[in-house]
């Protein structure tokens, strides 16, 4: 049989579905290949390599789809611009097309090619069981996406992902937030920290904590118990208190972080959304953002499908076409799963293919049989081996009972919710407003003085040293003793039992005064370099 | 002087107090941050001293006298201390404040010259109430954890049967007090209800205090810090003295803002620290499924000096242990041979470590440890990886790793002090008794520890002698 490859006819593609090299394979199988002119031009196969593995090219697309038995295609057939029609239309019957399809997403696609009566085997549908994992180009897609995420994001960060100390002065180390561990979740995890990057990471499924680790990267956990394991390995929808508890999470750490990666998807649904207007803003200036959710509606509220755009400071990139910027590398990987889809509807080598229906991974990927849409396929048979690669990944996970990162001294804590905030100012609000009106008005001077002092008190103490926590305390027993003020003026009272206790006053603070300023002295100076 | 110069005085003073604090930010700076507050505090004096309110030279050869008295007294006790007694000293100090704000409440409350009326003499009640309140609160407690700190009252958390249902019985009786203390016509009337609160209020601040463990303490002193603080704020209002007021917020924020850094640092609530009873609040219990087993792996002294002169870097994580067994000199000694030695040699302290707000930092430093290689928690805890050695000495609970790994634990989600990362962890310690928290230590059992028993002075004076 032949087998045809068009050039991709989709705007800013760059992938091609065959590569000399799978051609090679393949040819060993029996097949014989027609490939449009260029078609591998922009991931850098030129026409005279696929003729030297001994393909024919052909300089119309319209040709390819006529003289091949099998076309393989990257993209899901479109409007083809220069021929004016859809690219759907030319597959006839007896025809098999193998490409990306999303036959969830795109039931008007899918009537279009069953009314063709060809077959249809969607690489996006390739069930996730251990023995598809060789030809599952969705990881193999998300894997790339990853990693081109790190490298977009470094583009766009204007310092060093590693941290130096140089002559010029100390250099820290940028910090990478990965939302979302599925296969482009790990590979962005190892990318970065191959670039010297802290890495932290969160998903919604426990089981992926060790892998998260292996890579080199903190596990981020959410203080609240859910785990987020769906079917097929891949993340399902969390409850209301799980956001909640994960909004936190994540409004801590993109205060602290430079560069947010996520990745998390849910299947059949738009992306969550985890990373709010709000996030964006706290961000440093400079951070980064990558959205690798875009194209389904965007993890972060600001992104855009297929943009970079910059809010307060922040950069947003929303690219959906993340692995046909690494075209050649993409190409690679693509066409070698695509080998191995033939290879496995050929078992007799015998150059034909056979839509086995009873073969559990070529049932799966078949959604289109002559005409028949076979769309979705019952269950797998094969329960899904446990380390399956996953791509679609999701926010963090509900880890046991673990404490949110709030150790650590200075003054910044963690933002409170809008809520309570607005709870905290309505009480603060009536109890100023009842001393307001019952109060005299010279106490009300008096209370002025006592709030502002203790915002004072508040500021300056934040500022103390944790290491001088002690002479602190023994400094500020030394001016509580400010108390004697009172004994002074009281002394003078008539009264012969007033004396007397201000008396006392006067002696129990004097301990106090000279003491406490003395033993401070006294520690202070044992404080040396 | 004038009333008018008075003000002024008392302001600069406030300015003063103010500075004081704001230099304890940095070692550098705190020595003069003290002496501003010594000036502070002697403006206010003289200026008082000096004002329309103090009269005659038999007043003032009283307030000398008192002065003197209460001066010398001071002094010695400060001159005295050992530094490992800091704790106690300043539990002390505040119960002073605290019996000292109680008996300006008094001599305020019988004081026959102030004549309010109306809205006035109420707000001026409930000042008195509330100072005396807090006074007695601050008093008694301090007067508590004084014992405990000072091993004169067990450590051990008192937990009465009924103790939240106590405490709620005692602030209702003390609310009805004082609706009857407001109620009062004359002082002479007023008087009883006074006393019955004070003496209610000082069972509660025992009450309370007994109620919380040794370890539990940082938060309780600085808590009590706070008190003190608010006390001297009442005392203001009470008095109508604005410097009062702003000394004692100044005051009363501080020891807030520490018991906060506090309960952060064991991730526990405030809340539940003061309700007393470890674990109280979790809920969760070790089960026996949970302990770590294996095999310690004990080291001698010798061992340990070897272990150290081959390490490139050392970190030294010292807690309460370090402080009951005096060693800090020791430890101090064998910082500086190991550096001279080339070794890079830091401490890591933990925020709890200890019995008060910052107490191994005054330990180290008065054996003379340079500060700039006292590190804290968070500055430290990356780099334990990149360790040749972490030794723990006297410290338990700070290095558990049952805190991050074991959501079961009682310390579960408590920050610590990462030694495990190190290449060689020793653990200087009496025996294998568990800690303050009654955990067992997974610590102890990784392939990487090795245990040191017996006392850590001893232990380290021969390690010492080892390494020169």
């Amino acid at each position: 049989m032949k087998i045809g490859i068009p050039k991709e006819v989709c705007p800013g593609e760059k992938r091609v579905a065959a590569t000399p090299d799978s051609i090679e394979k393949l040819k060993l199988l029996g097949f014989s290949f027609v490939i449009e002119s260029g078609a591998g031009d922009s991931s850098d196969f030129a026409d005279s390599t696929y003729r030297a593995v001994g393909a024919e090219i052909v300089d119309n697309a319209k040709t390819v789809w006529d003289s091949a038995d099998i076309i393989m295609k990257v993209n899901p057939p479109m409007l083809h611009p220069e021929l004016g029609c859809e690219e759907a239309g030319l597959l006839g019957a007896g025809k098999t097309l193998i490409s990306f399809i999303w036959p969830a997403q795109r039931p008007d696609l899918m009537q279009t090619l069953a009314a063709t009566k060809g077959s249809v085997l969607a690489v996006d549908a390739v069930p996730r069981i251990t023995r598809a994992q060789k030809l599952d180009v969705l990881s193999s897609m998300a894997n790339i996406a990853g990693y081109r995420a790190v490298i977009e994001a470094a583009y766009h960060f204007g310092r060093f992902f590693t941290g130096q100390i140089t002559a010029a002065g100390k250099v820290p180390p940028a910090k990478v937030l990965v939302v979302g561990a599925g296969v482009a979740g790990l590979a962005a995890i190892g990318a970065a920290n191959g670039l010297g990057a802290i890495v932290r990471a969160s998903d919604t499924r426990p089981e992926v904590a060790d892998q998260i680790k292996s890579l080199g990267a903190e596990f981020l956990t959410v203080d609240y118990q859910e785990d987020g394991t769906g079917t097929g390995g891949y993340a399902k929808v969390m409850s209301a208190g799980y956001l909640k508890a994960q909004e936190a999470m994540l409004a801590r750490q993109a205060m602290e972080v430079d560069i947010i990666i996520t990745t998390a998807l849910i299947p059949g649904k738009p992306a969550p959304r985890l990373i709010t207007a709000g996030m964006v803003k706290s961000m440093k200036p400079g951070s980064v953002i990558v959205d690798l959710a875009a194209a389904q509606g965007g993890n972060c509220e600001l992104s855009e499908n297929g943009k970079v755009v910059v809010h307060h400071g922040v950069t947003i990139i929303g690219y959906s076409d993340l692995p046909s910027r690494l075209a050649r590398q993409s190409s690679q990987l693509y066409s070698t799963n695509l080998q191995h889809l033939i290879e496995e509807l050929c078992p007799r080598k015998d150059g034909v293919i056979n839509i086995d229906m009873e073969n559990d991974v070529i049932r799966g990927t078949t959604v289109i049989k002559e005409g028949v849409i076979t769309y979705p396929p019952p269950p797998p048979k094969t329960a899904p081996a446990a380390p399956a690669p996953q791509l679609f990944a999701a926010p963090p996970v509900a880890a046991p009972k673990a404490a949110p990162a709030a150790h650590g001294h200075g003054g910044a804590s963690a933002p409170s919710s809008n809520q309570s905030v607005a709870v905290l100012g309505l009480v603060a609000a009536v109890i100023f407003g009842l001393i307001g009106y019952g109060a005299p008005v010279a106490f009300l001077g008096h209370f002025t003085v006592f709030v502002l002092a203790c915002f004072i008190g508040y500021m300056v103490i934040w500022n103390v040293t944790p290491a001088l926590h002690t002479p602190l305390m023994s400094v500020t027993n030394a001016i509580s003793s400010i108390i004697a003020i009172g004994a002074l003026i009281q002394i003078s009272s008539p009264g012969v039992l007033i004396t007397i206790l201000a008396w006392l006053a006067v002696v129990l603070t004097a301990v106090n005064m000279l003491g406490g300023f003395w033993v401070t002295q006294r520690m202070l100076r044992m404080f040396q370099k | 002087m004038s009333e008018g110069l008075i003000t002024a005085a008392y302001i600069g003073a406030t300015i003063l107090f103010i500075l004081s604090l704001g230099g304890l930010s940095h070692p550098e700076s705190s020595r003069r941050g003290n002496l501003f507050g010594i000036i502070g505090m002697t403006i206010a004096v003289l200026a008082t001293l000096f004002g329309p309110r103090v009269n005659g030279g038999l007043t003032f050869s009283l307030i000398m006298v008192a002065m003197v008295i209460g001066g010398s007294v001071g002094v010695y006790a400060a001159r005295q201390v050992k530094m490992t007694q800091m704790p106690e000293l300043v539990a002390l100090m505040h119960s002073l404040v605290g019996l000292a704000a109680c008996l300006v409440g008094y001599a305020n409350y019988i004081d026959p010259t102030t004549h309010l009326v109306g809205a006035d003499k109420t707000v001026h009640e409930v000042e008195i109430y509330l100072g005396v309140l807090i006074g007695a609160v601050t008093f008694s407690g301090s007067v508590i954890a004084f014992g405990k700190l000072s091993g004169k009252i067990g450590g051990k958390p008192l937990t009465l049967p009924g103790r939240h249902g106590f405490n709620l019985g005692l602030l209702i009786v003390v609310l009805i007090l004082g609706n009857s203390f407001l109620g009062a016509e004359s002082p002479a009337n007023g008087m009883w209800p006074l006393i019955v609160m004070t003496v209610l209020a000082l069972v509660f601040g025992v009450h309370m205090v007994m109620a919380i463990g040794g370890a539990d303490m940082p938060v309780v002193v600085s808590m009590l810090n706070s008190y003190s603080g608010w006390a001297a704020s009442a005392t203001g209002f009470m008095l109508s003295n604005d410097l009062l007021i702003v000394v004692g917020a100044l005051v009363g924020s501080s020891g807030a803002i520490l018991s906060y850094i506090m309960c952060r640092a064991m991730n526990r609530k405030f809340i539940s620290v003061i309700a007393g009873g470890f674990g109280t609040g979790g809920g969760a219990s070790p089960t026996a499924a949970a302990a770590p087993t294996g095999d310690v792996s004990p080291v001698s002294a010798v061992e340990t000096a070897e272990l150290l002169r081959t390490a490139k870097s050392v970190i030294i994580v010292p807690g309460y242990g370090m402080a009951v067994a005096q060693a800090q000199h020791t430890v101090c000694e064998m910082t500086k041979i190991l550096r001279e030695k080339g070794v890079t040699v830091r401490f890591g302290i933990h925020p709890v470590a200890g019995r008060m707000p910052g107490h191994m930092n005054v330990l180290l430093a008065e054996a003379k440890v340079p500060y700039d290689i006292v590190m804290e928690m968070d500055e430290i805890n990356q780099d334990f990886p990149s360790t040749d050695v972490a030794m723990v000495i006297g410290a338990n609970d700070i290095v558990n790793p049952a805190a991050q790994d074991d959501p079961g634990s009682p310390i579960a989600g408590m920050p610590v002090l990462e030694v495990w990362k190190a290449r060689v962890s020793i653990v200087m310690k009496r025996s294998m008794a568990s800690g303050y928290a009654g955990v067992d230590n997974p610590l102890f059992y990784k392939t990487n520890n090795r245990m040191l028993f017996g006392d850590a002075k001893k232990m380290l004076d021969e390690v010492v002698r080892n390494l020169a």
